[in-house]
């Protein structure tokens, strides 16, 4: 099997030793596929996000081990700067973290750092602005001059032109409207289709999750609650609810529907996959056209 | 006279200067809120929905028309503290308006600064932390507690000057659904509890569907209003608007475009539900 991320037995502690100390990640294995686009869900301090920043090397696990394409990342503690350019990170809110002079210099400070220079430098930039959906006239201006999605969008887009082969993305559309949650989102999918990069994206909307993700890690107390196929985890809702999280509404009403007796599907996502379970149905009834 | 009424306002960020043409974040808005009443406010990034509820309590003030609360004019300077008073002001981000290191302390800050007498704000303290759920809570440290508790206690801040109607930007955009539910339980119980005016100004079309009126914005300027069920029947307009509508409205209005009747948008789960049940059997 191809992974590209293996965890094993990972643990953190914050303030050991101290009163306040506090276990955040609690004995969790996995492995990650290459080219998997992961959903990452919990509760606020289930872990998360900690789990993620050992992922490029932000923080050095206290128990266990990354294994990044089978090598420890802590292997050579002096060489952990390469990680953090093969492990992209997008933080939350990433528009306050630009800082450049033009959004095209602010975009390849990454790559620039990774070592690409001349062309490549400039077509690695000019991708990741095409990918996140900036316009090259945008390029020349002040981050600062920006709207705040755009801000956004200039932010990922230094991330993804380091090419990191896996691109961690925390709470990406926070904020953003439902058309522009629409539009990142499928602008990631796109680059994740295009790119064969493997994506881990951390959020608190279950109805994007389930559109986008394979896979679903569900944290819970620092521990790993589940790691399963999407409409494994979208099943389990009670389980899910007892975590603090919830089921897509349109995933609640087709399960409603079945435990009433109807022939849908099971584990339905989104509302076209609904909308097609029930067109037969309607029909066949002779309520539609 | 409505507890709110705002008439005719212009308000723009944009620097007066020549040859340049001036946007407006606000651009003829005319709005009146009711005492007792619920209203979302939804609208695309940069419609100018925030810019608007920082007129409610002059943090803002209109370049032209006028904001009027509970009859006085939030122009008139000296009728600034009254108004802010009686209309109070969450924002999106807890850990921005969370000022002290113990829970009670911050709450304790709004009542303090309006020279309130000690056993007064003891009691406002208490009875706001209570009405957010979170008294148990009232030796802890802010900083430890979970996103949705954070913004509780910035309502509890708000509800310890004793407002009569609270005002909140996207409070719950940057909390877990559990914090959401929390955030939006408790507004609903205060509003029909204690008859708090509510303005929820939010991203997410489930909650804007508990209000009793909902108000679209872009550009400025007021596109649509009425009862949730007016306006999330109106799917295509919103998406106009780079909006959106809850799940079930949305699954409903593609049905009812491939011929089934519909004769209400359902705009819950159980609405829906019930429904395609009656559609099917």
């Amino acid at each position: 099997m191809n992974c590209v991320l293996e965890l094993k037995n990972l643990g953190f502690v914050y303030g050991k030793g101290t009163p306040f100390e506090k276990r955040a990640v609690d004995n969790v294995s996995l492995t990650i596929k290459r080219g998997e686009f992961i959903g990452v869900i919990g509760h606020t301090g289930s872990g998360k996000s900690t789990l993620m920043q050992m992922l490029n090397g932000l923080m050095r696990p206290g128990e266990g081990q990354v294994l990044l394409d089978g090598r420890d990342i802590w292997e050579q503690p002096k060489k952990i700067r390469e990680v953090r350019f093969k492990v992209g990170m997008v933080f939350q809110y990433p528009e306050y973290q630009l800082f450049e002079e033009t959004v095209y210099r602010d975009i390849a400070f990454g790559a620039k750092n990774k070592g690409l220079e001349g062309d490549a430098l400039d077509k690695a930039v000019r991708d990741a602005a095409d990918f996140t959906g900036l316009k090259p006239a945008l390029l020349d201006k002040s981050p600062f001059d920006l709207s705040g999605g755009e801000k956004r969008r200039a932010a990922i887009a230094g991330v993804i032109a380091m090419n990191p082969e896996v691109l961690v993305l925390d709470e990406p559309t926070a904020g953003l409207d439902p058309m522009g949650r629409e539009v990142l989102l499928s602008q990631i999918t796109r680059y994740h289709k295009e790119c064969h990069n493997t994506v881990l994206l951390v959020s608190h909307s279950m109805e994007d999750i389930a559109r986008v993700a394979d896979r679903i890690i569900v944290m819970n107390k620092g521990k790993l609650a589940m790691f399963e196929p999407t409409k494994e985890v979208f099943r389990r809702g009670d389980e899910l609810s007892r975590y603090g999280l919830k089921v897509p509404q349109i995933t609640n009403i087709m399960q409603a529907l079945r435990r009433r007796g109807f022939d849908v599907p099971e584990g339905v996502l989104t509302v076209d996959e609904a909308f097609d379970a029930l067109l037969p149905l309607l029909q066949k009834e002779g309520k539609l056209w | 006279m409505s507890f709110i009424s705002i008439q005719d306002v212009f308000f723009s960020y944009d620097e007066v200067e020549e040859g340049k043409p001036v946007r407006n974040a606000v651009d003829g808005v005319s709005l009146d809120i009711e005492r007792g009443e619920f209203v979302a406010v939804i609208g695309h990034n940069g419609c100018g929905k925030s810019t608007l509820a920082k007129q409610l309590n002059a943090m803002l003030l209109p370049d032209s028309g006028k904001v009027i609360v509970d009859g006085d004019d939030t122009s008139v300077e000296e009728k600034t503290f009254d108004i802010r008073e009686k209309v109070g002001l969450v924002l999106q981000n807890p850990d921005n308006q969370l000022v002290a290191s113990i829970v009670e302390e911050d709450v304790a800050f709004g009542p303090e600064n309006l020279g309130v007498a000690p056993d007064e704000i003891r009691r406002r303290v208490d009875e706001a932390l209570k009405a957010v759920d979170m008294y148990e809570y009232r030796t802890h440290a802010p900083f430890k507690l979970s996103g949705g508790q954070k913004q509780r206690i910035a309502i509890a801040g708000i509800l310890a000057i004793r407002p009569q109607c609270i005002v909140l930007d996207e409070p719950t955009a940057m909390l877990d659904p559990s914090g959401r539910e929390e955030v939006i339980s408790t507004l609903l119980r205060l509003n029909r509890e204690q008859q708090m005016t509510v303005v929820l100004i939010t991203h997410f079309m489930d909650e804007a569907v508990l209000a009793d009126r909902v108000v679209v914005m872009d550009s400025g300027r007021i596109v649509t209003q009425g009862t949730p069920e007016t306006v999330f029947s109106q799917v295509e307009l919103l998406k106009r608007h780079r909006l959106d509508v809850p799940q079930s409205a949305e699954l409903a209005y593609k049905l009812r475009g491939c011929g089934l009747k519909i004769d209400k948008i359902p705009l819950t789960q159980e609405d829906c539900v019930a429904m395609l049940e009656e559609a099917m059997r």
